[in-house]
C-alpha cells in the first residue's frame, strides 16, 4: 500500500506535440546569418567603412576638384598641402607653408640658401625663425627654420588639399584617380582569378580520375613558379599598362583559388544531396553550378578578398622596379614612387598616396579576416 | 621518405626547366634589343656584335646552347657590363642580399615570436589587442612605405642613421628593419593562434593540475608544440623577403641582387634579367622543398601521408 505513488504529487503532462515543432525564431538565410556575425566584429566593420569611403572618394573625389589629371602649371609646383579648418593647427603642417631648416656660418648665408631653395628674390613671403645664433668663437653654425608661403607668393586663393607635385599638378585629383586605377586593377584581377580558379578547381574535383590527376599535375608545376618571376616576365613582353599588369597578375594567380575550390568540391560531391540530384537526372553542369559551387561561395569570397590587397601591392611593387604603369596613367604605386624621388625635401608628395594605399590594404585585410569568421564559422580561430 | 624526396626533386627540375624555357621565349619576344642604346652602330658593326653573342644563329640553336650552358651553371655574359659573366655579377650581389634577408628573417621572427607569445599569454587583454593591431598593420602596410617613412623620419629629419648604401652597421639598420616587419607580423599572428589553441588543450590542463610552474608550462610544454606549425609560414615569408629585397635594395641603394635586376630592366640587359629570374626561381623552389621536407621530419603524421602519395 505504502509503495503506491501518491497520485496527488503528479500532474498530467501537457500534450505538446503541436508546440514542440514550432519555430520560435525567424529562419535566417546564409547571408543574414553571416551579416549578423560580421556586424559583431568591430574591426571588420571599421574596415568596411574605410573601404566604402575610399571607393566613394575614388569615384567622386576627382569630380570635386576643378583640376585634371595632367593639368601642369610649373609656377604652381610644390605647393604644400593646405586644408580649410586644419590650417591653424600647426603640428599638422597643413597650412600650405614649406618649412625648411638651414645651417650656415652666418644668418645672411642661411637667408641666401633659403632664397635659392624657394626661388624667391626677397624675404617677403618667407618667415625666419632663428633656432640657434651663430657663434664665431666656438664655430657653431646658425640654424634657421624658414617657412615659405607659396600661396601668398603666387597669389593663389585656392586650397590644394594634398598640395601639388613637382610639375604643379594637383595631388588631390591625382591621388583619387590613382586609387581608382589601383582598385580597378585589383578588382578585375581578383574577378578573373575567381572565374578561372572556380571553373578549373570545380571541374578537376567533380570529374576526378585521370582528369583530376592531369589538371593537378599542371597546377603543381604552375604553383612552383614564383609569382614574382611570372609577373616580371609577363610585364616585360607586354607593353606596360593596365591590361599588361592584370594579365601578369592573373596568369598564375588563379591557382590558389582552384586548389581551395577543388578541396571543397571533393568534400561535397560524395554527399547525399548531390547523389539525389544526380538520381533525379540533373546534368553535370547543373550539379556543378547549382549545387557544388554555391556551397563553396563563402570560401571563394574570402579568398577573393585576400587577392585584392595582394594585387594592389604587386601593382605598386612593379612601379618600383620600373615595370609599372607609364605616364600619363597614374596609380597609387606610381604616385608613391614619384613621391620617393622628392622624399627628402617634400615628403608630403609621398605621404598622401602612401596613407591611402595603407588604408586600403588594412581595410581589405581586416574585412577579409572578419568575413572568414562570418562566412565560415568552422574556420574561426 | 626517400621516394617522397625523389618525387619532389623531380617536380622541382620540371618546374625549373619550364621556367628556363619560358624566360628564354619571353626574352626573345621582348621589344628593344641590347643594341638599341648604341646609336652609331653601322650594319656591319651590328653583325659583328651579333655574331659575337650568337644572336645571328637560329632561335632553336640559341635555345639549346642556352639550356646546355645553364646545366653547367653558366648564365651567359652581360650585354652591358663589359662582358662580365652573369654568374660572376650575380655572385657579387648574392652575399649582400642574403645578409639583408637573413638578418631580416631572424630579427623579424624573433620579435614576432615575442609579440605572439605575449599576446597569447595575456589573451584578451590590452597586450593582446596591441599585438593584434601591430600584426594587422605589419601584414597590410607594404614594406616600401615603411622604408620611406623610416628613411624620412629617422634618416632625414632626425639624422640618426645614414639614408642609403650598405656596409657599416648603421647603414644596415634601416633596410633590415623595413624588411623584417612582414616576417614579424606574420609569425606573431601565427604563433598567437597556435599558442591559444595549445594552451587550451587537455594536456596543458593536466600539466597544470600536476603542479608544473607557469614558466615551464609556457616554455617547455606549450611553446614547443606551437612552434612546429610555424614552419608552414616560412614559405610565404621567403617569398615576401624576395619581393621585399628587390624594392628595399632600390630604396636604400643596397648593392644586392635586386639592384642588379632593376638595372638590367632599365638597360635591356637580357642575360642579367634572365639570370636573376632563374636564380630567384631556383632559390624559391629550393626553399619550398626544404620547408616541406622539414615539416615531414618534425611532424610524423605528414611523413606518413607523404610516403603514401
Amino acid at each position: 500500500m505504502s509503495n503506491e505513488p501518491n497520485k496527488d504529487l503528479f500532474v498530467m503532462a501537457e500534450d505538446r506535440e503541436d508546440t514542440s515543432e514550432k519555430i520560435n525564431r525567424p529562419s535566417l538565410t546564409f547571408w543574414q546569418d553571416s551579416w549578423i556575425r560580421l556586424r559583431k566584429n568591430k574591426g571588420a566593420l571599421f574596415g568596411m567603412i574605410v573601404l566604402i569611403l575610399i571607393v566613394l572618394m575614388a569615384l567622386l573625389g576627382p569630380v570635386f576638384s576643378s583640376h585634371g589629371l595632367d593639368d601642369q602649371d610649373l609656377s604652381l609646383s610644390r605647393m604644400h598641402p593646405k586644408i580649410q579648418g586644419l590650417e591653424n593647427i600647426s603640428w599638422l603642417g597643413l597650412d600650405g607653408k614649406n618649412y625648411q631648416e638651414f645651417e650656415a656660418e652666418t644668418l645672411e648665408l642661411a637667408d641666401q640658401r633659403a632664397l635659392a631653395r624657394f626661388q624667391q628674390p626677397d624675404m617677403e613671403f618667407i618667415e625666419a625663425d632663428v633656432k640657434q645664433e651663430p657663434n664665431s668663437e666656438t664655430g657653431e653654425p646658425a640654424v634657421v627654420k624658414y617657412a615659405f608661403d607659396k600661396y601668398a607668393a603666387q597669389g593663389v586663393e585656392e586650397y590644394y588639399w594634398f598640395g601639388t607635385d613637382t610639375l604643379g599638378r594637383d595631388l588631390f585629383t591625382r591621388v583619387w584617380l590613382g586609387t581608382r586605377i589601383s582598385l580597378l586593377i585589383a578588382f578585375v584581377a581578383a574577378f578573373i582569378d575567381m572565374l578561372v580558379g572556380v571553373a578549373y578547381g570545380g571541374i578537376s574535383a567533380y570529374f576526378g580520375g585521370r582528369t583530376d590527376t592531369i589538371m593537378q599535375r599542371i597546377i603543381e608545376v604552375l604553383v612552383g613558379i614564383p609569382n614574382l618571376v611570372v609577373v616580371i616576365l609577363m610585364i616585360m613582353i607586354l607593353d606596360p599598362g593596365i591590361v599588361a599588369i592584370i594579365i601578369a597578375l592573373t596568369i598564375t594567380g588563379w591557382t590558389g583559388m582552384a586548389r581551395i575550390v577543388r578541396g571543397q568540391v571533393l568534400k561535397l560531391k560524395g554527399q547525399e544531396f548531390v547523389l539525389a540530384s544526380r538520381t533525379l537526372g540533373a546534368s553535370h553542369t547543373r550539379i556543378l553550378t547549382k549545387h557544388l559551387i554555391p556551397n563553396t561561395i563563402g570560401l571563394i569570397i574570402i579568398n577573393a578578398m585576400f587577392t585584392i590587397p595582394n594585387a594592389i601591392f604587386f601593382e605598386a611593387f612593379l612601379s618600383f622596379i620600373g615595370l609599372g604603369l607609364q605616364a600619363p596613367d597614374t596609380s597609387l604605386g606610381t604616385l608613391i614612387n614619384d613621391g620617393f624621388k622628392a622624399l627628402q625635401v617634400n615628403p608630403y608628395i609621398m605621404i598622401f598616396p602612401a596613407i591611402v594605399m595603407s588604408l586600403i590594404m588594412i581595410g581589405f585585410n581586416i574585412l577579409a579576416d572578419g568575413l572568414r569568421d562570418a562566412l565560415d564559422p568552422k574556420m574561426r580561430e | 621518405m626517400g621516394k617522397y624526396i625523389a618525387k619532389r626533386a623531380g617536380y622541382m627540375l620540371i618546374t625549373l626547366f619550364i621556367i628556363a624555357t619560358f624566360s628564354f621565349i619571353l626574352m626573345k619576344l621582348l621589344p628593344g634589343s641590347p643594341l638599341t642604346a648604341e646609336q652609331k652602330v653601322t650594319a656591319a658593326q651590328r653583325a659583328i656584335i651579333e655574331a659575337k653573342y650568337g644572336l645571328d644563329q637560329p632561335i632553336l640553336i640559341q635555345y639549346f646552347k642556352y639550356i646546355g650552358n645553364l646545366v653547367q651553371g653558366d648564365l651567359g655574359v652581360s650585354f652591358q657590363l663589359k662582358n662580365q659573366p652573369v654568374t660572376k655579377i650575380l655572385m657579387a650581389g648574392v652575399p649582400v642580399s642574403a645578409q639583408l634577408g637573413i638578418w631580416a628573417l631572424f630579427i623579424g621572427t624573433f620579435f614576432g615570436m615575442l609579440l605572439g607569445l605575449l599576446a597569447s599569454i595575456k589573451h584578451n587583454t590590452v597586450f593582446d589587442y596591441g599585438a593584434n593591431i601591430i600584426s594587422v598593420l605589419g601584414i597590410s602596410i607594404p614594406s616600401f612605405i615603411f622604408a620611406g617613412l623610416l628613411q624620412y623620419f629617422v634618416g632625414v629629419k632626425l639624422g640618426w642613421l645614414p639614408i642609403a648604401f650598405w656596409g657599416t652597421p648603421q647603414q644596415m639598420i634601416m633596410p633590415i628593419i623595413s624588411l623584417s616587419i612582414f616576417p614579424m607580423a606574420i609569425s606573431s599572428r601565427f604563433l598567437r593562434t597556435e599558442m591559444i589553441e595549445v594552451l587550451g588543450s587537455d594536456y596543458m590542463v593536466t600539466a597544470k593540475a600536476k603542479g608544473v610552474s607557469n614558466f615551464a608550462l609556457v616554455f617547455k610544454h606549450a611553446l614547443r608544440n606551437a612552434l612546429i606549425p610555424l614552419i608552414t609560414v616560412m614559405g610565404p615569408m621567403a617569398v615576401s623577403l624576395m619581393t621585399g629585397t628587390l624594392v628595399i635594395e632600390q630604396i636604400f641603394s643596397v648593392p644586392g641582387l635586386g639592384e642588379q635586376f632593376t638595372r638590367g630592366v632599365l638597360t635591356n640587359d637580357y642575360s642579367i634579367i634572365m639570370g636573376t629570374t632563374l636564380f630567384f626561381a631556383f632559390f624559391f623552389i629550393l626553399v619550398i622543398l626544404i620547408i616541406d621536407l622539414l615539416y615531414g621530419i618534425v611532424d610524423p603524421r605528414i611523413r606518413l601521408s607523404g610516403g603514401e602519395d
